[in-house]
């Protein structure tokens, strides 16, 4: 049995765990004071046997992403930056937020040892608006480590400079894609870049830039101060480490749960109470709404990198949203695809047009006016949508509709054979009595 | 009630943007190697002075910048943050994304929209309460999720949610579920604009979903093996 494994949030439950007082006296920066007395390229080097792979949704190995900084010309060095993606967007994703509010000065270390393994003398935190109390943190724990010295000039005595920046976000999903976010952090709309070149080669100011997830930047303490070795320990040959599995929805209790990769459905429900009381699972999602949905069937896959590839899924964010037997599936990917419609940029055309349609079939299907032939034309659309646009926005935005269809056609069917949805939407609700719901 | 996003139907800005807003977006500006860097922070500065992204603020931003008014304004509107039109006291957004709908957020929002008598992005004529359908909001296992000036209000039901709004309407303090007292939302945008507040401290460090995973850890005397920084120095509590 795989058993939960707390790192990264380890500290949350102590009532001041996001106070640099607290992060010290539990050896918070001693990573750093090591860090600093090893090259920048053992830390790459660490990194690399680690294993570490990206915790943001896509899984690119860390050091390897950090290896690919150009070696810069001495006589002419063009500046090296890092950047946090904390836009935590991706719907279902609820960790990096959580890990923010209550352990900010663990990011704050891993910022300043990343920007010292690539040569960074400039940082940026970028953080989602809409989420004041964290930004308020990520502030306070910045503002901390200058005044402790572990930021500035000549940190710890090291003469590594470093200067860190949290930067407010304003409400747009699409900047959780890296080029988007890097257009918006130089204050222009966030629209996707086409790559190549990518980031490492041009991307701040079009300079060589390192942008990487919040989880993934708050692990590289623990991997330095705890090495290679003892990281893999965890997880698996090729999907080592811990990661956190956020699981919301129809379970008993949902919550966050840091496991090893490789962890499965069955083990996390076990832990979490099950499914709510009187009801069975009926579909979910391993990595966000952009991670094809998968069934009652696939519980014990392994949730890891190769484990969800193989059942067509992806591990994305390990965001487990839990559905039960109460739930439209038709309702729920109508919703998801508003989404996709709302938050496309409006660059590529496939994606700005597609999902706009698509949610015109189907609210069409959800009110039992569809036919059949809207199934297939939601799945041409889907193949007309995907690999079509500049960004994985509209990769992921078919996903749903796809293996909806794929798991669930007959639902679909029933909706226009019943003349409407079948579903109580009531049921589904956690105050289900309380509005006299049919189930 | 009014329209918050109304491009067509901007109303006249409220006091001036002075020598104070100057100097501000200087200090902001000051933060980023290239100057159009500040621009997003700057447009969140604009709001928390005069409640919106107002004409005057959009011609100071350019000014400032050195780039079109054309330039700024398409920023602007691409962000949903920024609101073409006065907010009310209190930025009220349920959540009405997949999962927060299904468990309720559906219900909430009929219920919230028809008590308030206002829809999307629309103001209650006393000013107090502005109602969005928002986005995930990323916290997934609070659902169903509220957020009022982009503080969490977690496990929300359609009661729980005519009672907060009428706090609000009221004048009482409210304190966010798993963080601080709430400010108005001009004071939230100013924060947004990196002028931070005293409020950092107040509030837990993690709300009760956030821990089920470590309690559970607790219980059953699981750990990550040893090595990790965090056996080091062994716990505080």
């Amino acid at each position: 049995m795989t058993t939960l494994t707390p790192v990264l949030t380890a500290r949350w439950d102590q009532s001041d765990a996001f106070t640099l007082r607290n992060y010290e006296k539990a050896d918070g920066y001693k990573a750093l004071r090591r860090a600093l007395q090893r090259t920048p390229a053992d830390i790459v080097q660490i990194v690399q046997d680690s294993g570490l792979r990206g915790r943001g949704g896509a899984g690119f190995p860390t050091g390897m992403k950090w290896s690919f900084i150009p070696a810069q010309d001495p006589a002419s060095p063009k500046p090296v930056y890092l950047v946090v993606n904390a836009d935590e967007s991706e719907p279902g994703t609820c960790k990096d937020i959580p890990l923010m509010m209550a352990d900010p000065h663990v990011l704050v270390e891993g910022v300043i040892i990343t920007a010292y393994a690539i040569g960074a003398k400039h940082a940026f935190i970028y953080v989602r608006g809409e989420v004041l109390h964290v930004f308020r943190r990520v502030l306070n724990a910045v503002a901390e480590a200058y005044e402790a010295g572990y930021l500035g000039q000549n940190i710890l005595g090291s003469g590594f400079d470093l200067d860190v920046v949290v930067h407010a976000g304003a409400g747009a999903y699409i900047c959780g894609e890296e080029t988007a976010l890097l257009d918006s952090l130089e204050g222009r709309r966030g629209q996707p870049r086409l790559k190549p070149p990518f980031p490492a080669v041009a991307g701040l100011y079009a300079s060589p830039t390192v942008i990487n997830n919040v989880e993934t930047i708050a692990s590289v303490p623990s991997i330095v101060a705890g090495g290679a070795e003892w990281f893999r320990g965890m997880g698996n040959e090729k999907s080592p480490g811990y990661g956190i599995f956020s699981l919301s929805g129809h379970v008993t209790k949902p919550g966050q749960y840091e496991a090893p990769l490789g962890i499965t459905l069955r083990e996390l429900l076990d832990m979490a109470g099950g499914i709510r009381a009187g009801h069975e699972l009926k579909f979910w999602t391993p990595g966000g709404s952009s991670t094809p949905m998968l069934t009652a069937e696939h519980i014990d896959v392994p949730l890891d990198f190769e484990g969800m590839a193989g059942v067509g899924s992806l591990l994305g964010t390990r965001a487990l949203q839990i559905f039960d037997d109460t739930t439209c599936v038709v309702r729920a990917t109508e919703r998801w695809i508003e989404f996709y419609k709302h938050e496309s940029c409006g660059k590529c055309t496939p994606c700005r047009e597609g999902f706009w349609w698509m949610v015109q079939i189907l609210e069409r299907l959800e009110k039992g006016d569809g036919t059949e032939a809207d199934l297939d034309k939601l799945l041409d659309m889907s193949d007309n949508i995907a690999g079509r646009s500049f960004c994985a926005l509209a990769d992921g935005g078919v996903a749903p509709v796809v293996s909806s269809i794929q798991h669930f056609r007959d639902e679909y069917i029933a909706h226009f054979e019943h003349g409407g949805c079948p579903f109580d939407p009531a049921a589904s609700t956690l105050f289900a009595q309380e509005l006299g719901a049919k189930a | 009630m009014t329209d918050v996003n109304d491009v067509n139907d901007v109303q006249a800005a409220p006091g001036p943007l002075g020598d104070t807003v100057r100097a501000e977006m200087a200090q902001i500006i000051a933060r980023y190697p290239e100057p159009r860097s500040a621009l997003l922070p700057m447009l969140h500065l604009v709001q928390s002075h005069q409640g919106y992204v107002t004409p005057e603020g959009i011609e100071l931003c350019a000014e400032v910048l050195d780039i079109t008014e054309a330039e700024v304004a398409a920023v602007a509107t691409f962000y949903t943050m920024y609101k073409r039109r006065p907010v009310g006291d209190y930025h009220v957004g349920v959540c009405t994304n997949t999962l927060c709908a299904i468990m309720g957020g559906d219900a909430i929002w009929d219920d919230l929209s028809e008590y308030l008598g206002v829809g999307h992005d629309e103001t209650t004529d006393d000013g107090k309460v502005s109602l969005e359908r928002v986005e995930c909001n990323a916290a997934c296992d609070y659902a169903p999720v509220m957020m009022v000036n982009w503080e969490f209000m977690d496990n929300q039901t359609p009661q729980s949610a005519r009672e907060l709004v009428d706090r609000l309407r009221a004048g009482e303090q409210v304190t966010s579920t798993r963080g601080p007292r709430i400010c108005t939302w001009k004071q939230a945008e100013r924060v947004l604009a990196g002028f931070p507040d005293e409020l950092a401290t107040e509030g837990v460090a993690a709300g009760p979903a956030s821990l089920v995973g470590l309690e559970l850890a607790h219980e059953n005397g699981w750990t990550a093996p040893e090595g990790g920084q965090r056996e080091l120095g062994g716990s505080t509590k």
